[in-house]
């Protein structure tokens, strides 16, 4: 190399450098995200959780002509359900069971990976799942399957703090993408299946040092301790799995929580059993909650309300409003007004028969099936915690939905055992004939021989009026994919079957698709490096990127 | 500490372990179904939490389909119970041996309540209907021989249990899986083929046809694309004895993992 050539690299480096430096990702950025579309900036794309980019190079028109660019093969067996967030020409990426790796998004080469060997005492219900980081300033933050957080350098990958979230040993675990609000860093604890009491919890990102917690179940003297006897609350789950959303002019953050616990018998907790399968909405500052809603009152069929909360302003009964819409797994649609937590809309779009409808509150009106009768939707739900999208182009709310899937649920007395699965029976999918393979959790093979007949997917946009799907795009297969919704009115999802699609967001025509061959289990993200706007997908154990050929 | 009694489990050791000659010393079926019905409640109560409903919840076991890590006799399992097993992971279960005998009769007959009720006879003779007069092998194939178009039965007393042999032989129409139902397609070139699915996706469907070929479409180039409800076969117009005895022969057949 000539001197005259190195000088110039050290301007370039030198530019990069302060470029990087320049371009801190603070509570700011994050709040503005939209106007920053080459970025990904928190796991769903922005505090609105819309999952929505303002990218338009690839459209309608050139989607078909979309080429590989890179592929990124991780070498740990299990689904991948991590979402990358990309910040300012750098993408970063966890795989299982705890580690992150910071990557070049325009080639897929590794910077550098950073390793948590989890507590071989953790214990997760449904795979040793990660669903990503969040940024701040120069600090990943990450949660694990030991029920920690972990601050880790952006630029160097090493590790500056790391803390207890909630014990080990009594199977906290920490799997959803943390979300920063102003200086602090959120995030809630899994253990749903193993008796936990769940909570969320803010951390100075600085220091680690815990600023609030809320419980999500409330204890004794508080409001909602009520709807639960004895000492079910100790015990009684409603855990936070999924990352939550933020108003920032409402100081306002909203997280779904899961299920209460023992999960099949929900006679041996009677009342609503608060704040389980619930929205709750708490003060940034302090953790102080300002509303609830509660979805599935005294659930016994796992409704978990981990959906993200898709924050949305829009006109409702020509006003401007500020809404919150959820497809919940209970089956129901649901618009809520953001600002108290008031029900606007709720509507079925899947078959639902645990209850016969929502009255003027938003109650359901209970309608339990008797032992041997399939309940629908079954265990897993009408959709679940795939990241939906909204388009402020279309107008439309975009989701994968299950269909014709129905469980035999089977109570069973338990006791609480610290550490122990709590789950107070269980279940069995809806088959044609007995003993017929059925859906499971995630794939496990590229073959599918439990066919549509016991469930198949549809992806459904639905229009928030009138909760009423506007098309659906089915598959033979069930979904666990989320949604990407761009500027050019593109849609796109994968699935189980490993496709990855690109799709008329207005009209639900398909545009483009590719065989990956892996379960598609995230959901995808758009980013734009020099000029060039990527879409990027991870199906099975790779992740792939997309973008338009260049002359 | 448990005291494990060495008793006897003869009985108890079901087809899974007997060669066929050693089933026609015990023609049928050794539990009873108190034993079963004790150890549905027994298993429901202990080991459903972990083992789930079905018996296959934990990785790399499958107690309804006779799948074990380490246990291969009816005394191994009486071990694991009152042992523990996975280092603990597993713990131990105090229970009486009308409660063992119960969940492994339970665990034995598959799951499959119904399996009490079937007669399960001579094996050596069910293998002769099942090359003769049953017919059965002029669609499926075992060890190697026969058809491929229907599935290979090889392994079958691995994967079904006696209840679900017996509703195959007599009443098809409740026993189809959907995979295996016939189907029929015709390509926009004109071209019919007929077979049974072995994969199926949004777009694409993969056969094996009735001229056992392995032949994948994609859907959008077929005109038509038919699935048969009606059942592959009649139900079978066999003695009772005779369909007692088939089923003790497929009994038989199980993988030599």
């Amino acid at each position: 190399m000539s001197i005259v050539n190195r000088q110039s690299l050290v301007v370039v480096l030198t530019a990069i450098f302060v470029t990087n430096a320049a371009a801190e990702v603070d509570y700011e950025r994050i709040i503005n995200a939209d106007s920053e579309p080459a970025n990904w900036l928190t796991y769903n794309g922005g505090y609105d959780s819309q999952r929505h980019s303002t990218l338009t190079q690839i459209n309608k028109g050139n989607v078909k002509e979309l080429k590989l660019e890179w592929m990124l093969q991780n070498q740990v067996f299990g689904a991948w359900q991590s979402n990358p967030i990309v910040v300012d020409g750098i993408m970063y990426i966890t795989q299982r069971p705890n580690d992150i790796m910071a990557v070049d998004p325009v080639t897929g080469r590794v910077f550098w990976m950073y390793r948590h060997t989890p507590d071989p005492r953790a214990q997760v219900c449904c795979g040793a799942n990660n669903r990503g980081v969040a940024i701040l300033g120069d600090s990943l933050f990450m949660g694990t399957l030991d029920g920690r957080l972990i601050a880790v350098d952006r630029i160097n990958g090493k590790e500056l703090w790391n803390i207890e979230v909630g014990p080990v040993d009594l199977a906290y675990s920490v799997t959803m993408a943390p979300l920063i609000a102003k200086d602090k860093v959120i995030v809630g604890v899994g253990g749903g299946e193993y008796g936990i009491r769940g909570y969320i919890v803010a951390y100075d990102a600085k220091t680690g040092e815990e600023a609030w917690k809320f419980y999500t179940i409330p204890g004794p003297g508080e409001p909602g301790h009520e709807t639960w006897e004895g000492d079910d609350w100790k015990y009684g789950g409603a855990s936070v799995w999924v990352t939550g959303s933020i108003d920032p002019d409402l100081n306002l953050t909203y997280w779904g929580i899961g299920n209460p616990g023992p999960d099949w018998n929900a006679a041996q907790r009677p009342g609503d059993n608060l704040y389980s399968d619930s929205v709750v909405a708490l003060d940034i500052d302090t953790g102080e909650l300002k509303w609830h809603f509660q979805f599935t009152p005294n659930d016994g069929y796992d409704y978990d309300a981990v959906q993200v909360p898709v924050l949305v302003d829009r006109q409702w009964q020509g006003k401007p409003a500020k809404l919150m819409l959820w497809a919940n797994r209970n089956g129901y649609f649901y618009v809520l007004d953001r600002t108290n937590g008031k029900f606007l809309l709720g509507k079925p779009f899947v078959k639902v028969n645990w209850a016969s409808g929502l009255d003027e509150n938003g109650r359901p009106v209970a309608t339990p099936q008797p032992e041997g009768e399939p309940t629908w939707p079954g265990n897993q739900g009408g959709t679940n915690w795939y990241p939906p999208s909204y388009s402020p182009n279309t107008d439309l709310f975009y989701f994968a939905a299950w269909n014709d899937y129905a469980t035999y649920y089977q109570a069973i007395e338990q006791e609480y055992e610290p550490g122990s699965a709590f789950l107070g029976g269980g279940f069995t999918v809806r088959a044609p004939v007995r003993g017929a393979p059925t859906i499971g959790i995630g794939r496990t093979t590229p073959i599918n021989n439990w066919t549509s007949e016991v469930g198949y997917g549809s992806l459904k946009a639905i229009d928030p009026d009138t909760g009423e799907a506007v098309w659906t795009y089915d598959q033979f297969d069930v979904s666990d994919s989320g949604m990407l919704t761009t500027g050019s009115d593109l849609l796109f999802t994968g699935g189980r079957e490993g496709y990855f699609h690109a799709i008329d967001a207005q009209t639900g025509e398909l545009l483009w698709k590719v065989a990956l061959g892996g379960q598609i289990v995230m959901a995808p993200v758009t980013y734009e490096v020099n000029g060039i706007q990527y879409v990027t997908v991870i199906s099975g154990h790779t992740m792939v990127s997309f973008a338009l050929p260049r002359d | 500490m448990k005291q494990e009694k060495q008793r006897k489990l003869g009985c108890l050791i079901l087809f899974g372990l007997l060669s066929a000659t050693a089933w026609s010393e015990s023609k049928d079926h050794a539990y009873t179904s108190e034993s079963v019905s004790l150890g549905y409640r027994v298993y429901i109560d202990n080991c459903a939490l972990c083992h789930g409903i079905e018996g296959n919840w934990i990785e790399g076991v499958d107690l309804s389909r006779a799948q074990f890590k380490t246990a291969v006799t009816d005394h191994d399992i009486k071990g694991v119970i009152l042992e523990g097993a996975a280092e603990g992971r597993m713990p131990r279960f105090d229970l009486s041996d009308d409660e063992l005998d119960g969940i492994i009769s339970y665990i034995r007959i598959g799951f499959d309540p119904d399996g009490v009720a079937v007669k399960i006879g001579d094996p050596v003779h069910g293998a002769t209907i099942f090359r003769g007069n049953g017919e059965c092998s002029s669609c499926h194939r075992v060890s190697g021989h026969g058809p491929r178009t229907a599935p290979d039965l090889s392994h079958v007393g691995s994967n079904r249990t006696p209840g679900a042999l017996s509703r195959t032989l007599l009443t098809p129409e409740k026993a189809l899986l959907p995979i295996n139902k016939t189907v029929t397609l015709v390509t926009t070139a004109e071209e019919t083929f007929t077979g049974r699915r072995l994969n199926e996706d949004t777009y694409t469907v993969q056969i094996i046809d009735s001229t056992e070929r392995l032949r994948s479409f994609k859907k959008s180039d077929l005109s038509l694309y038919e699935i048969s409800n009606e059942p592959t076969h009649k139900p079978s117009e066999l003695s009772d004895e005779e369909v007692a005895d088939v089923i003790a022969y497929l009994l038989t057949l199980r993988s030599t993992r």
